[in-house]
């Protein structure tokens, strides 16, 4: 079937497409969202990076704090995905939803949201949980329940697959996130399938809450799994912006790992490398302390 | 007994071959095979809309038949059924109307995070097929037993629950729940089971059927041996002049306020049987009603204890549990003796408080 083109920002939720002449009921279903302001702007990779860093730690700011360590080391490949290869139709499945913050900075700067909807992070009246809403603009599933976004990104890969379209599916996984059963579940099927345009990108900072995710329970070597499971498998230096871009091309013949090498906590010196980073509630010394490094720091292979 | 033995060898013949069957007068008529009839309403709802996914979960079944006819709407998910889930919230979310199949237990407790989050968190229009409700797959054993299966569904809220009591109306269940714009939950037994004596008015989903209509008490029933059940005991207690109103309760989210209300109102009590335990099921439904707008006692006639410490047919397991035509007329015989009494002689506190039940 022939796809239509879409029309809106980057990684707009696609429109429905309804084989049959009646009214699709899932069509009621797909946000809709207005352009984005700046749509035309041509968006920079590193300087979206840098602003999800700002934004991430003025969240970690407010009364509730934010996951700030997961939400910092996925900052970069966030910026690449939205400022630069999400095409209009294609998808974006945040699975690690614990890194809202990041991807609510990105939409904002895509004019999803006003940027001032930030400040009420995590707060009585805000629509910014903790874990996005699949009603917020942009957001096309809840996620936060660990294990779910690939699956998700499955079926909606699937439903390409099925119409023959070429609209792409882009899904982060934490890493610590792959001991959930259901992953490999979601892999398998992908694997079988052959999905193209299928991109699960992990965010492989090596820390979970309780320690290193090698010595919790271990996932090396984690290239082999995916390819074992029939996947292509690209590992790269999860901060490297020109890498990535490299990296995150989908391919035709089936799905595709980024095992994104990251830094937990990365931009924030006094958060890097630190189990206590995970989850941060930042007084406001602090705040600037992390928005001065961010600053000199930005951008830049690990 | 014997009509569950029946159900188990006639299992795999067609919804007509079973229906036209020769019976002798001992046994009972038998309703299609369930999955049989849900299978023959699904292949035309595919046929004539090609959203409609069928998602497998390796069931058995499927595979040569709707595969057979439609293979470009047909994707085997493997044994998996989280992703089954998952997947279909996917599909769902561009368009299409996936159908996805496993049993009532798996669907409900090994899924139940990814029905609830991805399926009807994100309210898309996935409709569950759940099969082997209850102890239909009795000799299965404890695994397979789905008990708690709609209490979930329930729990979920926004999640369409239909359980059709008579076989001849799953198809007619099947295409309504189609035309809903959100989730639906499809609890459907393991075999045939007897087709309940009396009129059959249509399935309208979300109106309970009034089988029988009484006066004395109500009988409010969900699933195909529940039905019987109600249906025999209501027989019986005529038989000492009681008159029973007999209410099938097929859908029970949205729930038909008025007509369990209606159904109700004024009776010596409601007896509630269905083949669930009695935590979070239709009891607990219809006393969420009748509790609130009736002053009129209620027992649950439902699953209690654990089944399955020997084999045993589904009857007579249900009956081991408490759930027979037996139990139905007692409890209804309990509530109109509690009333009785109270009309003779007003208890005082002191009296009611040792008054037997």
């Amino acid at each position: 079937m022939a796809v239509p083109t879409t029309t809106g920002p980057p990684h707009s939720p696609a429109a429905t497409l309804a084989p049959a002449a009646r009214t699709s009921a899932a069509s009621d279903q797909t946000p809709e969202t207005p352009p984005a302001a700046g749509a035309d702007t041509a968006l920079d990779a590193a300087a979206m990076a840098t602003r999800i860093r700002q934004d991430v730690i003025r969240m970690a700011g407010g009364p509730e704090g934010a996951h700030a360590g997961g939400s910092l080391s996925c900052a970069d490949v966030m910026a690449v995905l939205h400022a630069e290869l999400l095409r209009p139709g294609d998808s974006f499945v945040l699975s690690k939803g614990h890194a809202a913050p990041a991807l609510y900075s990105a939409l904002s700067q895509l004019g999803r949201f006003p940027a001032d909807e930030l400040d009420g992070y995590a707060q009585p009246g805000s629509r910014l949980f903790g874990h996005p809403r699949y009603d917020l603009p942009g957001v096309e599933f809840a996620t936060g329940s660990l294990g779910h976004g690939i699956g998700l990104s499955v079926g909606l890969a699937l439903a390409e697959q099925l119409r023959g379209g070429d609209r792409c599916v882009y899904t982060i996984l934490g890493d610590g996130e792959l001991q959930e059963g259901s992953v490999w579940e979601a892999a398998l099927l992908a694997g079988h399938r052959a999905l193209p345009g299928l991109v699960a990108v992990v965010d492989r900072n090596g820390l979970q809450i309780t320690g290193g995710t090698e010595d919790t329970v271990g996932l090396e070597p984690l290239d082999a799994k995916f390819v074992a499971f029939g996947w292509q498998a690209r590992t790269v230096d999860g901060h490297d912006l020109p890498a990535l871009r490299d990296a995150l091309r989908p391919s035709p013949d089936g799905p595709v790992v980024v095992i994104a090498k990251t830094v937990k906590g990365r931009g924030v010196p006094f958060l890097e490398q630190r189990v206590a980073g995970h989850y941060a509630k930042l007084k406001p010394a602090l705040v600037q302390r992390a928005l001065a490094a961010i600053g000199r720091s930005a951008g830049g292979p690990s | 007994m014997t009509a569950t033995r029946t159900a188990e060898q006639t299992a795999t013949q067609t919804a007509e071959q079973t229906v036209s069957g020769t019976v002798d007068e001992q046994q009972p008529v038998l309703g299609p095979d369930p999955r049989t009839a849900y299978r023959e309403a699904l292949l035309e709802l595919a046929a004539a809309d090609p959203r409609v996914i069928c998602l497998d979960s390796d069931t058995g079944g499927l595979e040569d038949t709707f595969a057979k006819q439609f293979p470009e709407q047909y994707v085997n998910i493997g044994i998996a059924e989280a992703n089954l889930m998952t997947v279909a919230a996917g599909l769902a979310s561009r368009g299409f109307i996936p159908y996805v199949h496993t049993m009532a237990t798996f669907a409900t407790m090994r899924a139940a995070e990814f029905l609830k989050l991805d399926v009807v968190g994100n309210r898309l229009p996935v409709r569950v097929i759940a099969t082997h409700g209850g102890l239909s797959a009795a000799h299965f054993g404890t695994t397979h037993f789905a008990l708690e299966d709609l209490a979930v569904a329930r729990a979920l809220a926004e999640l369409a629950v239909v359980v059709p009591g008579d076989g001849r109306q799953i198809g007619a269940a099947t295409r309504q729940l189609h035309e809903l714009p959100g989730p639906a939950y499809l609890r459907l037994g393991r075999s045939a089971t007897p087709v309940p004596p009396g009129a059959a008015p249509d399935l309208r989903l979300g109106h309970a059927r009034v089988l029988r209509d009484g006066t004395d008490v109500t009988v409010v029933a969900t699933g195909p041996l529940p039905l019987l059940f109600a249906l025999e005991a209501a027989e019986e207690l005529a038989g000492d002049g009681v008159s029973a109103q007999v209410l099938e309760l097929h859908t029970l989210h949205p729930l038909d306020r008025d007509g369990l209300l209606a159904g109700c109102r004024g009776r010596a009590g409601v007896v509630t049987v269905e083949e669930h335990r009695p935590q979070g099921g239709m009891g607990d439904a219809v006393a969420e009603v009748v509790s609130a707008e009736l002053a009129v006692p209620m027992r649950r006639v439902a699953v209690r204890g654990t089944p399955g410490g020997r084999v045993a047919s589904q009857r007579d397991a249900l009956a081991a549990h408490g759930v027979s035509t037996a139990d139905v007329v007692e409890s209804a015989r309990q509530l109109l003796a509690r009333t009785h009494e109270k009309h003779q002689r007003p208890a005082s506190h002191g009296a009611a408080a040792t008054r037997t039940r």
